[in-house]
């Protein structure tokens, strides 16, 4: 079992590579720059193309380019790049393009700061950029699913012919843990509708564009058919420590990490306290959460965030359990001390 | 006019089957429009040049949005202004396509400047047309970049001013100063003749592209009645009189000679040996620790802490791997970005016989502190019955806390005496594995070599962690 001490953002790049991600198009922002440091480093090695873009405007438009020419492609940034990037997103998600998106969320609105942050859930979870579309948005909490979420992401992405985000924070990207990297990937198949100069695609047209109203509600429709069976089959989560609880934490990314150690030590002290984490925060587990939800008393949701998933616990529960919110923002992370004193102590007097 | 002098080549389709509606035989464009004619001389030189399966047609925002009812090569729509950042990417995926990013002045001049200006200036092997109708005619006659002082638009009602708009913008010449194009040529579509120069220069930026001599553009002044709200006849001598008096024809660059012709590249995606290609860990047997550190320092969660530059992070990297070759679950936090630079720098680091949950420190187990400021700020976050190790080199005062174990190192000095100061950081590794017995010696070791870059700083890295051991042992 070969194991490496890695940068969760430089384990991104290798689990693309061995995805069979050959182009990263990219621009520099902390704390998501090694992602492309890495890839400037490693793409040629594997025969791939990295450049830095002019801007996330270009960046993610080099990535449809390379969509469209049927290549796994992927680009990186942080909140004020994945702003820019949006305009993008739109039209990879009409066009049906598949392709990666690595966001390392970081404090905002505006310049914010560089510390650790969840508030980008909305814009991503929820749409971003225009127009009725959905991204799948995968949420690592260690940067062995840094490397293993990446891999998916790029399989999810072709599958459904759609883009996958990579929904990370400052710590998941800066942090190092030890990564078991996966078997590298055959080449993968040549895609049938992909542009790429030849005679066979020579027909083929990538557009997302349809002016007659009816037309394209019927490519919505068809975007709709297909998000439902993303929803059908691709929700993933993890509970821990769950039997016999009566009050559920939820969260994400490293706020999960800090939920774990917070449900061991509120079980040290004799709390029946467990952890619900979301792994797909589009498709939303709900079935899996509602399920929980019924067996105990009060959830309780904690983000970096002024309470954006939250809303979503609250759609998918609606009167079988009570949630309240925790949140911490600005690039705060919440400690597991104040987990224990301010969300779950309330609750026991 | 010009249209009239072709016959519909391969590469324009017979019949527009993916127009919606009934016409399947007119174009969308208004009569005495240019982009059916560019459209045509376009489809021509890729059947006369035999390009048309490699030909991948960007279509812009636009009038010329929808190209692809006419030509018949392979078809991508893009976002405003976006095309040569497409073009770019499809390109490098195959170099063997023939990649055309076709736009107007709104589209390439206005919201995509940055992006043609872009690829310009790498030098992309891909080939612009740039239609310069002096308008915006799809949204309905609005300012262009490339719009006339005193022409009357939309959005410019009593004429464009300098003052309030700017000057026309010249694409063509500013694009010419940049190292990376290799051809660039101004053209019109008022006359057969200029059409037929328009003819040539599309063919010269196809073939040079074919060629790989890299990136041309061709700026086509283009009729636009619609949107100059002129008949076709009077805008062919407001183009004569206006247009061509400010846009001059002609090339502004062709380095196509300094840049000979090449085969495309060839490129190996798939057989990479991907051990070395993207440096993969190699299997490693993890050891379990021999040495059995006492219960208070098993699972330490530790905040080492100093001045940028002191190798704190190293310390708690090297730290990390070695728990990691040791069979521990690690996890390290750096301090990172703009805080680093000149100031203080502190890494977070948990090792333990449990997978981890929070990697986030705040009340270290173990705190490594190797200046005066770090001890201040940390020592009162130390956890009851933890341990404090300092440089006492460096920091001239006693901890305050009594409820922990504390040890002081003189570890710059030590280093100093080693030969280089800045083997203090190893010296409190050693101090921190001597008194602990958290990790063995070998582990750190074998650490070091993965974790050291400079190799030749290796031996002195060792001879410090030993002496630090050495301290390490003694306050035990
Ligand atoms: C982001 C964005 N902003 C604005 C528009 C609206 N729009 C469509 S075409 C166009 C101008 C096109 O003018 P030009 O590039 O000169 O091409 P022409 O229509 O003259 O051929 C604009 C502003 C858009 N589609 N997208
Ligand atoms: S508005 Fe102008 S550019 Fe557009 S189709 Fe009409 S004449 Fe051509």
């Amino acid at each position: 079992m070969a194991r490496q001490l890695i940068k969760g953002n430089e384990a991104v790049v290798k689990g693309a590579i061995l995805a069979g991600c050959r182009y990263f198009f990219g621009y520099p922002i902390t704390p998501a720059s090694e992602i492309a440091h890495a890839a400037a480093l490693y793409m040629p090695e594997v025969g791939g193309t990295f450049i830095q873009a002019e801007s996330e405007i270009a960046a993610i438009q080099m990535v449809y380019g390379a969509a469209c020419a049927g290549a796994r492609v992927m680009t990186a940034s942080s909140g004020p790049g994945i702003s820019l990037k949006c305009e993008g997103i739109s039209y990879m998600a009409g066009a049906e393009l598949p392709g990666v998106i690595i966001d390392v969320m970081r404090g905002g609105p505006g310049l914010g700061n560089i510390a650790p942050d969840q508030g980008d859930y909305n814009q991503i979870v929820k749409g971003g950029g225009h127009g009725n579309y959905h991204v799948i948005a995968l949420a690592p909490n260690s940067c062995q699913e840094m490397c293993d979420l990446t891999a998916l992401a790029f399989d999810l992405a072709d599958k459904y012919r759609n883009p996958v985000v990579v929904l990370s924070d400052a710590f998941i990207g800066q942090m190092m843990e030890p990564v078991e990297f996966p078997e590298a990937r055959p080449a993968p198949p040549e895609k049938p509708w992909r542009v790429g100069g030849t005679r066979e695609t020579r027909n083929n047209l990538v557009t997302s564009i349809e002016m007659v109203p009816e037309e394209q509600e019927e490519h919505v429709r068809h975007l709709i058919r297909k998000y439902d069976e993303v929803e059908e089959n691709e929700t993933r989560h993890e509970t821990y420590k769950v039997d016999g609880a009566d009050t559920l934490l939820v969260g994400y990314g490293v706020v999960s990490r800090v939920l774990q150690s917070a449900v061991d030590q509120a079980r040290e002290q004799g709390m029946n306290v467990g952890l619900f984490r979301p792994i797909t925060l589009w498709p939303f587990p709900k079935e899996e959460l509602r399920a929980l939800a019924r067996k105990v008393n009060r959830i309780h949701v904690v983000e970096m965030s002024f309470g954006q998933m939250v809303d979503d616990v609250r759609l998918t529960v609606g009167s079988d359990a009570k949630v309240d919110f925790y949140g911490r923002y600005g690039g705060v992370v919440p400690s597991v001390e104040e987990i224990l004193d301010n969300v779950l102590a309330p609750t026991e007097v | 006019m010009a249209s009239k002098i072709l016959k519909k080549p391969d590469s324009f389709f017979e019949s527009f089957s993916r127009r919606s509606g009934p016409d399947k035989v007119s174009t969308h464009y208004c009569p005495g429009c240019g982009h059916g004619v560019l459209h045509k001389l376009i489809a021509e030189a890729a059947d006369d040049l035999g390009i048309q399966d490699r030909c991948v047609f960007i279509n812009p925002v636009g009038c010329s949005v929808f190209a692809y009812f006419y030509l018949d090569f392979g078809n991508i729509q893009v976002a405003h202004g976006r095309a040569p950042a497409v073009a770019t990417a499809v390109k490098r995926v195959h170099p063997h396509a023939i990649v055309i990013s076709y736009q107007g002045d709104g589209d390439l001049a206005a919201i995509g400047g940055n992006n043609i200006l872009q690829a310009a200036n790498r030098g992309e092997n891909i080939t612009v047309f740039f239609v310069n109708n002096a308008i915006y005619g799809m949204t309905g006659g609005q300012l262009a970049p490339t719009s006339l002082i005193g022409q009357r638009t939309a959005t410019t009602p009593r004429g464009r001013s300098a003052e309030n708009d700017g000057y026309p913008m010249r694409v063509c010449e500013l694009l010419a100063t940049l190292e990376g194009p290799t051809y660039i040529e101004r053209t019109s579509l008022r006359t057969p003749k200029l059409t037929q120069k328009t003819r040539k220069a599309i063919r010269k930026a196809l073939q040079y592209q074919m060629e790989n001599r890299g990136f041309s553009l061709v700026e086509i002044l283009s009729p636009c009645p619609t949107g100059w709200k002129v008949d076709p006849v009077k805008s062919l001598d407001w183009m004569e009189q206006q247009l061509e008096a400010y846009f001059q024809l002609g090339v502004f660059k062709d380095v196509g000679d300094e840049r000979p012709a090449k085969a495309d590249p060839e490129r190996d995606l798939w057989s990479a040996n991907y051990g070395t290609a993207i440096d993969l860990p190699t299997d490693l047997d993890a050891k379990l620790p021999e040495a059995s550190p006492a219960p208070k320092y098993r699972n330490p969660s530790l905040k080492i802490a100093g001045f940028g530059g002191q190798g704190v992070l190293l310390l708690g990297y090297t730290l990390a791997e070695a728990g990691m070759l040791s069979g521990y679950h690690v996890t390290w936090i750096p301090s990172y970005g703009p805080e680093m630079r000149g100031g203080t720098a502190n890494c977070q680091v948990g090792i333990s016989e449990e997978r981890i949950g929070s990697p986030i420190v705040s009340n270290p187990s173990v705190l490594i502190a190797t200046n005066l400021p770090s001890m201040d700020r940390f020592e009162p976050e130390i956890r009851e019955g933890g341990l404090l190790l300092y440089d006492r080199s460096l920091i001239d005062r006693k901890p305050n806390r009594t409820d922990i174990e504390s040890i002081a190192i003189p570890a710059t000095s030590v280093a100093d005496e080693l030969g280089n100061s800045r083997a203090a950081n190893m010296v409190m590794l050693g101090a921190y594995i001597g008194k602990t017995g958290l990790l063995s010696r070998e582990s750190v070791m074998e650490a070091l070599d993965l974790v050291i870059k400079r190799k030749n700083l290796i031996d002195l890295n060792i001879k410090a962690i030993d002496k630090g051991i050495e301290y390490g042992r003694g306050a035990r």
